[in-house]
């Protein structure tokens, strides 16, 4: 088990424990996460799980993937460096304790 | 209070009740479905799926989701009629009573009367994926019955499993209700590099154990043929009950049936489209959630703007992801831009542009045919 913790642009933050091999987004939307909307069912094709990743953590997530930048390009909040997709960070050992920020709505 | 009762537990029936409740409506929702278990994603089915087999990544939400969202999920249960006069549910000797009714029915597999039709496999449920990730396991050739998306998203698996894959299309090209000839044309070369058979413009005449005949007289032998000729939309509970049909559950812009207490969403609907003007059905994961959300907002709201949400599309075929933002008509114009990318064109009004791994491009149009005037041709130039 994972502890990832999703931080609201308000400060609520709120502690979920992940499967490894989901994705983050999977993760946030079985637990009910304000913010996530996640349209496309993770297919890349919305921005609607855009998150900012915590500064602390943006090497252990790596790279965005391919196509992904454009995507976040068109995302409703801004694009920051540490912006990613949800659905194409993939739940690792390595993530125990991963902190990421939700945009504004 | 009777609440709202959804029929068809799929993408759009799950959006449509995940929305009452974050649109803030408080009374119940029922979500009547005839498959069994969560209501899940088709799209990873003729993809990532057949690969992985992981069936828990295809759920949209876990169970504990529907508790907490004080959703009734009743899958496995099949609705047999509507009483309109009564406003009830009728699924075997229950009934259940609705204040509004949405129709999320979705659609079936078209099953053409092709003698031997019973050696087809289709691909529309998680149980048809999973028997046909099955049969893949043990044969070396794979026969796909019809060239639209689904099947050559299962022939690009296929292929990529180092199985032999023969297409046969009835059509004289692929893909050719969705996208620009020259688009087709790209997707039977990739294809075909990839070591595939594309057979075009030879239907299908006869089936059979080891393979089937085309109207050629030509023959194509496989172990495993894939049905994926296209789909018949879930009219009949609308139909027996009165409503009016037309290629799909006839509704207006505010997505509501000849009855103003029944909706209907997704697949099954036929709907006025805000650019063409023409009733068209959708069958996309963008319909039928811009459908539900517009329908959950409307009953707890009451009505508003017309639909006109961009339809949106896409494709994954081996590491090509088409993407198609906007509505062609058939008898739109096209034109080839550099990059193979295609726009389709009325008069000077881009209708869609089709992109192969170009989100850029494609999110670009998205945005740019949402606003209040149509995107032309020399607004799809502008920079951004
Ligand atoms: C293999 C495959 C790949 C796809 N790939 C893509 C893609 O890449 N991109 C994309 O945008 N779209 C794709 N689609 C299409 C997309 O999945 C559909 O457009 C979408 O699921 C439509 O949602 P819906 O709610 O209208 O219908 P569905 O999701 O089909 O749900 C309808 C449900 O209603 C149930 N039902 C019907 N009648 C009754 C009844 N009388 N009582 C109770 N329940 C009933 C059915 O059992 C079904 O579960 C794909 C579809 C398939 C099959």
């Amino acid at each position: 088990m994972v502890a990832i913790t999703f931080i609201q642009p308000d400060g609520a933050s709120q502690t979920v424990t992940a499967t490894v091999g989901d994705s983050v987004m999977q993760t946030a939307l079985n637990n009910n996460i304000d913010g996530i909307f996640a349209e496309c069912g993770g297919a890349m094709m919305c921005a609607t799980c855009h998150c900012y990743v915590d500064d602390a953590w943006t090497d252990a997530t790596g790279e965005r993937v391919d196509g992904e930048e454009d995507m976040l390009d068109c995302a409703e909040a801004e694009m920051r460096p540490t912006s990613r997709l949800t659905c194409q960070i993939k739940v690792t050992d390595a993530l125990d304790g991963l902190v990421v920020h939700l945009p504004e709505a | 209070m009777s609440g709202v009762v959804i029929i068809g537990a799929g993408q759009g029936g799950f959006q449509a009740a995940a929305s009452l409740r974050s649109e803030g409506y408080s009374g119940p929702v029922l979500l009547i479905g005839e498959e069994a278990g969560l209501p899940y994603q088709r799209p990873p089915l003729s993809k990532t799926y057949l690969k992985s087999g992981d069936e828990g990544a295809l759920a949209l939400r876990p169970a504990a989701f529907y508790e907490t969202q004080n959703i009734t999920l009743r899958t496995g249960l099949r609705a047999d009629r509507i009483d309109r006069a009564r406003q009830v549910v009728v699924c075997g000797d229950t009934e259940f009573p609705y204040d509004h009714l949405i129709l999320a029915t979705g659609t079936r597999n078209l099953r053409p009367p092709i003698p031997g039709i019973e050696h087809a496999l289709d691909l529309r449920t998680l149980a048809d994926a999973a028997r046909l990730r099955g049969a893949l396991d043990g044969v070396q050739r794979v026969g796909v019955i019809g060239g639209g998306f689904i099947g050559l998203e299962f022939a690009a698996v296929a292929r990529s499993l180092g199985r032999e894959v023969t297409v046969a299309e009835a059509a004289p090209r692929l893909m050719a209700r969705a996208v620009s000839p020259a688009m087709s044309e790209r997707f039977a070369a990739k294809h075909r590099e990839m070591g595939t058979e594309i057979i075009l413009g030879d239907g299908v005449t006869a089936i059979d154990a080891v393979g089937f005949t085309l109207s050629s007289g030509r023959r194509v032998n496989a172990d495993l043929i894939l049905l994926a000729a296209g789909v018949r939309p879930n009219t009949e509970l609308a139909w027996e009950a009165g409503l009016e049909v037309a290629n799909g559950i006839l509704v207006n812009d505010q997505l509501l049936t000849s009855d103003p207490a029944i909706s209907a969403l997704g697949d099954c609907a036929s709907f006025p489209d805000h650019r063409s003007h023409h009733l068209i059905r959708l069958e996309s994961v963008q319909a039928a959630a811009d459908h539900a959300r517009l329908i959950a907002k409307r009953i707890v709201h009451g009505p508003s703007a017309p639909y006109h949400a961009v339809p949106w599309f896409w494709s994954d075929q081996a590491d090509w992801k088409l993407q198609i933002a906007g509505l062609a008509r058939p008898e739109d114009s096209a034109e080839i831009l550099p990059d193979g990318s295609v726009i389709r064109l009325k008069g000077d009004i881009v209708t869609a542009v089709e992109t192969v791994n170009n989100a850029k491009v494609h999110m670009m149009a998205r945005k740019r045919m949402a606003g209040a005037t149509p995107m032309t041709r020399e607004s799809f130039a502008a920079p951004v």
